[in-house]
């Protein structure tokens, strides 16, 4: 992606003709480097992000591929082991929550499920719904926020309002709510993938407001520039202006905002599974897993461990990886 | 904005786990607890030393303050609107009834024994006519006497169930099953004493007229809601919040949720009360929003017992098991834990289908999921509970669930759905309340085991408050396809009649609030239930409840988990405790003592 810098250099910021050039030929005519190259290299100085983007890289293949991991491994997520377990406790016979050659990472209790099947099964939902409803977030705020800053007046005014009303909506409520009164089926999905569904959409509803107020601020700076003056008197449409002049100058803040907004986004999963209201049984995620290990935390704290720990690094790995594409895309940052 | 939000949560994470390393290194610090079985140093009875027989009776003294701690306050303390058994076991304290269940361990406690009457009652020869004269020396928390009168008082409250909704109406199905009656508030006669069953000659006298004789009669009036309830100190809706004692204790201070405390009533005499021994001065019982938080006051000492008695929770009950077994035991409850078939929901109509899903269910893990042999219960293998007459606990086990078939028999059920026209198995949902965490390890339990024979259930966990509006209305059931309802079932008094009626019997099918889950029609079965109600000799009754329960068994309409047990919590302190029949395996509370007197 060639994306202009939208610093105030006024010899810098190319013309849309020469932009258009740039966009029809192909990137190696341009003189210097580009916005994507230098954040490139940039990134690749910043050793803490590489290892996050490294990380998160690996959670996508082993989400990906967890039917082929726990294929290999021999496990199955649901199928039950009681024979691991106590009866009169409930809980794993072995030591460190049944870890064993069979069970890396230990069994459920009570019911002796796989707990590293079930973490590679719930990696799958975490991601799904932080990047999806990530990019539900990013398409409604991206065009509801260039709108307004674009058009002013009464457009400005009321997608203004909407989003503070939404930002002041208490959505953890609501999303349980609305689940609460979900229907089994729906859009010819069923069971736990109603949920997702749901999940990844309401979690993008109300996240939208954030990205677009960001959006809206920067389109309301640039829309004043020279280029898009020029271009404006050149006899360019809206449509050409918003998407052509305006938008490649957005794509930095808005990727910035988007890395930053999967990892809450995963959090809020897990406290919506945590809560009951995410995933059906016996579908598996980290949140829900968290909930159910509530009650073992003495007796068997591996159980709380492990998918923890999961959630930890994910946001972790996520939140540098965001620091370091946002210090990267910073026009101010040292070159 | 989001960075702003995101530290916010990464925190949350970052806590979280810190948490969950420091209770690891408490955890490796706190093992091995070394007082073993009877007799512990602490003084403690031993290891189901109150289960059915009574420990330490000798060690009571008189005074000190009894302490109770739970997770729950009660439905309400109203005499007339409590449903709740801790409820009905605490009321005691505080209230009287004309008979009630004697003050001793197991079986004996859930027969009647005469309180504010001076015998059992005399019954005419139709059992239609019960007659009771009032004791001497009984009174109110002012001195005043108990009258004949405030006793009826009381049972008319009953009938009251626009204001005083939520208790037994029992007496009020029997004594006036054509609802001729208002009810009290809404009475003409200038007594308010205007329901013809009840007739009240003389203070000392009271004479119920039965419209149609009911075997079970009297065990009704043993229940809190036949409590006498004086006129003018009737506040209505509010009487829960300060009910007026005719009992050994009354009511010092109540916060709903909070806590709750009764002193001495000071007016009440112990010669004229054959059965409370009414130890302690005091009584408090304190509620907690957290049980985890409940138990930990409980093993540390804080606190006596816990009030609910529906057992500890896991957390608890491994640190407790491990090391104060001396504190604990472990009753049978009464409670039958078991799945039920709706037979609206398709193919749930066809009797093999049924049977399909009980052999292939694996029995031994659902007991797992319901805490083990010792915290869950036996593998329950018919739906009489093991407290009620006529039930032959696991030796009658016509789908051999504790035998042969306990690991599930795949086989079999496949053989059933071969019978039923479904040979490739079938899609159905099973419906279980989101608030019990083992109701729904036991969903799980069945989800599992029924994949293995090609039935694919769906888990609808729904709201667990709403259970009359969402399971108990037979139309949303049928809409929402619920072909395995989870639920459980525990006796309002220890008869078929008591458990099983309203569970079994087709004229309780309602349009909500329901529990007849799997729709019993059978008229066989509502003939029994008649028989059993008019018969008044003991032996035919037992025969009676007994061929129900192999009825309602050979028509596979439940598929039961468990017979529920319990591992409840006694401190070192308390004296003369044991377990009764009466309430469902709970302490009997009334006679509890202390061994010290000093706090």
């Amino acid at each position: 992606m060639t994306a202009p810098l939208h610093e105030p250099t006024a010899e810098a910021a190319p013309s849309a003709a020469e932009e258009a050039a740039v966009a029809g030929t192909g990137a190696k005519a341009v003189q210097g480097r580009s916005l994507g190259r230098i954040a490139w290299e940039r990134l690749k100085r910043d050793k803490l992000a590489l290892a996050g983007g490294l990380v998160v890289l690996v959670l996508v293949v082993i989400a990906l591929l967890a039917p082929v991991i726990t294929n290999l491994l021999g496990q199955d997520p649901n199928e039950y082991h009681e024979d691991l377990i106590d009866p009169l406790f409930g809980t794993p016979t072995g030591s460190f929550g049944g870890i064993s050659g069979d069970h890396l990472l230990g069994v459920e209790p009570v019911n002796g499920r796989d707990i590293l099947a079930r973490i590679l099964y719930g990696a799958r939902i975490s991601l799904l719904v932080g990047f999806l409803s990530a990019v539900v977030a990013v398409i409604l705020g991206t065009v509801l926020g260039i709108l307004a800053g674009f058009f002013g007046g009464w457009v400005d005014s009321l997608i203004s309002r909407v989003m503070d009303g939404l930002l002041a909506f208490p959505q953890l409520l609501f999303i349980i709510a609305l689940v609460s009164v979900m229907p089994n089926e729906m859009l010819g999905l069923t069971g736990s993938s109603v949920r997702v569904f749901v999940m990844i959409l309401v979690i993008g509803f109300f996240g939208w407001p954030y990205i677009g107020r960001v959006v809206r601020g920067q389109t309301l700076s640039l829309r004043e520039r020279e280029y898009v003056e020029a271009a404006r008197s050149l006899g360019a449409g809206r449509l050409y202006i918003l998407f052509k002049e305006l938008l490649p100058n957005l794509v930095a803040p808005i990727v910035v905002y988007s890395t930053m907004m999967i990892p809450t986004n995963i959090l809020t999963e897990a406290a919506l599974s945590f809560l009951g209201v995410g995933v059906k049984p016996p579908t598996s995620s980290w949140g829900q897993m968290l909930s159910s290990a509530i009650d073992y935390y003495e007796s068997d704290p591996m159980y709380m461990v492990v998918p923890g720990v999961a959630i930890f690094i994910t946001v972790l790995a996520f939140n540098l990886f965001g620091d370091g594409v946002r210090d990267a895309l910073d026009p101010k940052g040292s070159r | 904005m989001t960075t702003k939000r995101t530290p916010g949560r990464r925190k949350r994470a970052f806590a979280a786990v810190a948490a969950v390393a420091a209770l690891l290194t408490t955890a490796a610090c706190g093992g091995g607890g070394d007082d073993d079985n009877e007799g512990s140093k602490t003084g403690a009875a031993g290891y189901d030393a109150a289960n059915n027989k009574v420990a330490q009776a000798s060690l009571a003294k008189k005074g000190g303050t009894l302490k109770f701690g739970g997770a729950q306050d009660a439905d309400s303390w109203d005499t007339t609107r409590g449903y709740y058994g801790f409820m009905w076991n605490f009321a005691r304290y505080y209230s009287r009834q004309l008979v009630t269940g004697k003050t001793e361990p197991g079986k004996a406690g859930a027969e009647l024994t005469p309180d504010l009457a001076t015998g059992l009652a005399q019954v005419s020869d139709d059992g239609k006519t019960y007659t009771y004269t009032l004791r001497d020396g009984i009174t109110w928390e002012d001195g005043q006497p108990i009258t004949s009168k405030d006793v009826k008082y009381g049972i008319e409250r009953v009938w009251a169930q626009d204001v005083l909704s939520g208790g037994p109406v029992y007496l009020k199905d029997v004594l006036d099953p054509e609802g001729e009656y208002p009810g009290p508030y809404k009475d003409t006669s200038k007594d308010k004493l205007g329901l013809k069953a009840i007739e009240t000659p003389n203070d000392k006298t009271i004479v119920f007229k039965l419209p149609k004789a009911n075997s079970d009669f009297e065990e009704m009036l043993a229940l809190v809601s036949a409590s006498p309830v004086r006129q003018d100190k009737d506040t209505k809706s509010k009487y829960g919040l300060k009910p007026f004692s005719s009992g050994p204790y009354k009511f010092e201070s109540y916060s709903p949720g909070k806590d709750l405390t009764l002193v001495r009533n000071t007016e009440w005499k112990q010669d004229s009360d054959p059965i409370r021994k009414a130890y302690p001065d005091k009584i408090t019982v304190q509620f907690f929003s957290d049980a985890n938080q409940l138990d930990q006051r409980l093993i540390s000492g804080d606190l006596d017992l816990d009030i609910n008695q529906t057992g500890m929770s896991p957390q608890g009950r491994t640190t407790a098991l491990k090391e104060h077994r001396a504190n604990l035991d472990n009753p049978v409850s009464g409670y039958i834990r078991y799945a039920a078939f709706p037979q609206s929901v398709k193919p749930f109509d066809n009797e093999h289908c049924r049977k399909a899903v009980i052999y292939g269910a694996n029995h031994v893990s659902l007991q797992t999921a319901r805490g083990g042999p010792v915290a869950g219960g036996d593998i329950g293998t018919n739906m009489l509970p093991p407290s009620v007459p006529g039930s032959e606990g696991q030796k009658y086990d016509p789908y051999g669930l504790a035998g042969a078939n306990k690991d599930g028999n795949a086989e079999k059920a496949k053989e059933e759905l071969r019978a039923c026209g479904q040979p490739d198995g079938f899609d159905t949902t099973i419906a279980v309340r989101n608030n019990k965490p083992v109701e729904v390890a036991t969903a799980q339990s069945l989800q599992a085991s029924l994949k293995k024979i090609g039935i694919n259930a769906e888990i609808d966990q729904y709201d667990g408050s709403q259970t009359s509006g969402i399971i108990g209305s037979p139309a949303n059931v049928e809409k929402k396809g619920y072909g395995i309802i989870i639920m459980g079932w525990g006796p309002d008094f220890p008869t078929v009649q008591g458990y099983g009626m309203p569970l079994w019997d087709s004229n309780y099918i309602l349009e909500s609030g329901n529990n007849n889950f799997a729709l019993i029609d059978d008229p066989t079965i509502d003939g029994l239930f008649d028989d059993y109600v008019n018969e008044l000799d003991d032996t035919r009754k037992t025969e009676i409840a007994t061929e129900i329960n192999h009825k309602v068994m050979e028509g596979g309409y439940y598929l039961p988990f468990v017979y529920e047990k319990f591992i409840n919590w006694r401190s070192d302190r308390l004296a003369n405790v044991y377990t009764t029949d009466g309430y469902s395996g709970m302490y009997d509370f009334v006679n509890l003592g202390l061994k010290s007197t000093t706090t």
